[in-house]
């Protein structure tokens, strides 16, 4: 527990300090990215990683955040910190009625009913061109100001989306560690046994549902005030894929992982880039190589590894604690 | 009367595509019911069924009926290989991980047909003319009638399989009872090599007779395959007639859908039933509750 926190810390210095060696503006701006998408994994970490519910249509609920948050500022001229409120809000009571149902069926079926709303969403952002601008998206959304600074650099955006991506971070580790992540762990290993133990499975189930579509809408309103332009491809079905692939690169249940799993994903199109439209086929292949050969992801790969490296000395609290 | 024919003319589209989706669910149930396994992969089979005939047709130059046949061949082998490489070496496999490989497989092989043909669409040629018949007031394309005849044949042969041949009744063993299954001697792993044969020869079969109506492309797999998995949901993941009930409800519901309503939300009309009938009906449409299996 304590080894989270100090790694925690560690992690918050680099990032912080980060910019510094990057001085180039594409490489601050990919930063910017990884910052949201590690936001998006995190929190699709809660419900996937702890809870062991998988969603296939985790890019809505970052679309939806995205288009509450473009429409009511460009359109109606609302405040864009209030549009990330407003956003946030409606999400999060959609996902809470939404989860209800969907979060009753398992397996597959939860799979393909997170699918199927997901691309619902993504039809009514294509079809409602009148508000959403349609294919074409939505341009000149307004960047958000904290006093005096407008954020409208990449420098000041770093700055901005890091420290929603640091927060929701630790936010996630004191879950982890809180009674609520031991009750959510007990879910994912046995619902029923969990039930047993007084666990209000299905309760808890849906507020990790909403909580982790809440962080997701932000991160959309985040994307939509930095970017200014937002369209439905950014939402689709492969984003939701893509999602699901950051989490379970980096390792189920793990914060840290989530973070080398968005990093790593956001890298990827850029290191590719010579040898263009390959990524989706490295993607499909990493998600079959580590789900075969690597089921606990960078997260736990790291993890044996320090393990086989580290003097033998303490050995005998590695196996009480394994 | 215009609006009769204009009725017929949706109902004779919608039972079409029904046809299709109705094949694809089938499917995905023989899967399901061999395997426990929901096959996210599923419509990339029928995606390869149509880019490889075009493949074979077009650009090898063969006549048609032996493009289509080598085409169903290799998607059989290719499908039968994904259990092999995948599905088979798992040491433990759970829900999660099983969705997660057949999605990355799905990925995989969308990708690597991207690479191979391109991403352009490609048409076929229909199989017998392109001259529009009239009945009942609307016209429709002897295609059509190619897909009506060419699904009731599968539908045909799959019942025969399963009821009259060993193998096909060692396949529902499996699918009441794995453990019994193999106590009595029955394969279990060739069963399920075989329910993965025999589900990407269908979906090629279901690529191969839409692709003259509506094109193919590499990226077509996604949309047919989750409206098979629709149709294979509302007929309650049935290997028989309710998921071919449910392709075609499914079909004319969409197709009355786009014509009367939007065309625009065709595609959000499946969804729409596939969430309600997982919401109020998860064991399908024509089917008794079961008892969930913990």
């Amino acid at each position: 527990m304590k080894r989270d926190y100090l790694l925690f810390v560690l992690f918050t210095l680099v990032v912080l300090a980060a910019p510094c060696a990057f001085k180039g503006g594409y490489l601050l701006n990919v930063l910017v990215f990884m910052g949201i998408n590690t936001m998006l994994a995190v929190a699709l970490n809660l419900l996937l990683g702890f809870a062991g519910q998988i969603s296939l249509g985790h890019a809505s609920f970052f679309g939806l955040g995205a288009y509450f948050s473009g429409i009511l500022s460009t359109t109606y001229g609302f405040n864009p910190w209030l549009t990330m409120l407003i956003a946030a809000v409606a999400v999060g009571l959609l996902a809470f009625g939404l989860g209800f149902p969907i979060l009753k069926l398992k397996g597959h079926y939860l799979a393909m009913a997170t699918l199927g709303f997901g691309i619902i969403v993504y039809i009514v952002f294509n079809e409602t061109v009148a508000l959403t601008g349609g294919p074409s998206g939505l341009s000149g959304i307004p960047n958000l100001r904290l006093g005096g600074i407008l954020f409208d650099g990449d420098l000041k955006n770093y700055y901005l989306i890091w420290s929603f991506a640091l927060v929701t971070m630790l936010l996630s580790i004191n879950l982890a560690h809180s009674r609520i992540g031991r009750a959510l762990r007990a879910i994912h290993d046995s619902e029923v046994a969990s039930r047993v133990m007084g666990v209000n499975a299905r309760l808890l189930k849906v507020q990790v549902f909403a909580l982790s579509a809440i962080i997701s809408a932000v991160a959309g309103s985040l994307y939509a005030h930095t970017m200014s332009f937002i369209s439905p491809a950014s939402f689709g079905f492969n984003f939701s894929v893509e999602l699901v692939t950051m989490v379970i690169i980096g390792g189920l249940g793990s914060i840290f992982g989530s973070f080398l799993g968005a990093a790593l994903l956001t890298m990827l199109p850029e290191l590719l880039r010579v040898v263009q439209d390959y990524d989706i086929v490295v993607y499909g292949l990493l998600l079959i190589v580590m789900t075969m050969y690597m089921p606990k992801g960078l997260a736990g790969g790291i993890a044996t590894l320090w393990r086989l490296l580290r003097p033998k000395k303490n050995g005998a609290i590695d196996h009480a604690q394994g | 009367m215009d609006l009769l024919q204009q009725l017929t003319q949706y109902a004779f589209s919608g039972l079409s595509t029904g046809a299709i989706y109705a094949l694809i669910g089938l499917g995905f149930a023989i899967i399901y019911n061999a395997t426990g396994i929901i096959n996210f992969a599923q419509g990339e089979f029928v995606m390869l069924g149509g880019m490889l005939t075009y493949f074979f047709q077009t650009v090898v130059k063969f006549p048609a009926v032996p493009a289509m046949l080598l085409a169903v061949m290799t998607a059989t082998a290719l499908g039968a290989a994904f259990e092999r490489l995948t599905i088979r070496p798992l040491k433990r496999p759970t829900p999660l991980s099983l969705v997660i490989i057949t999605i990355g497989g799905s990925i995989f092989i969308r990708g690597i047909s991207m690479l191979i043909w391109g991403k352009d669409t490609h048409s076929l040629p229909p199989f017998s003319g392109s001259e529009p018949l009239t009945l009942a007031g609307a016209t429709i394309m002897p295609q059509h009638l190619w897909i009506f005849g060419i699904t009731l044949m599968v539908i045909a042969a799959n019942k025969f399989f399963f009821y009259f041949t060993i193998s096909g009744k060692a396949m529902r063993a499996c699918s009441f009872n794995r453990t019994a299954a193999s106590l009595v001697g029955i394969d279990v792993r060739k069963m399920v090599l075989l329910s993965f044969a025999i589900s990407s020869a269908m979906g090629a079969m279901a690529g191969i007779i839409i692709a003259p109506l509506t094109m193919t492309s590499y990226d077509v797999g996604v949309m047919l395959g989750l409206k098979g998995f629709c149709a294979a949901i509302i007929g309650g993941m049935s290997s028989g007639f309710g998921t071919v009930l449910g392709g075609l409800l499914l079909g004319l519901l969409e197709s009355f859908g786009a014509g009367l309503i939007s065309s625009g939300y065709k595609d959000a009309i499946a969804f729409i039933i596939l969430l309600l009938i997982l919401f109020i009906r998860p064991q399908g449409l024509f089917s008794k509750a079961q008892t969930e299996r913990v």
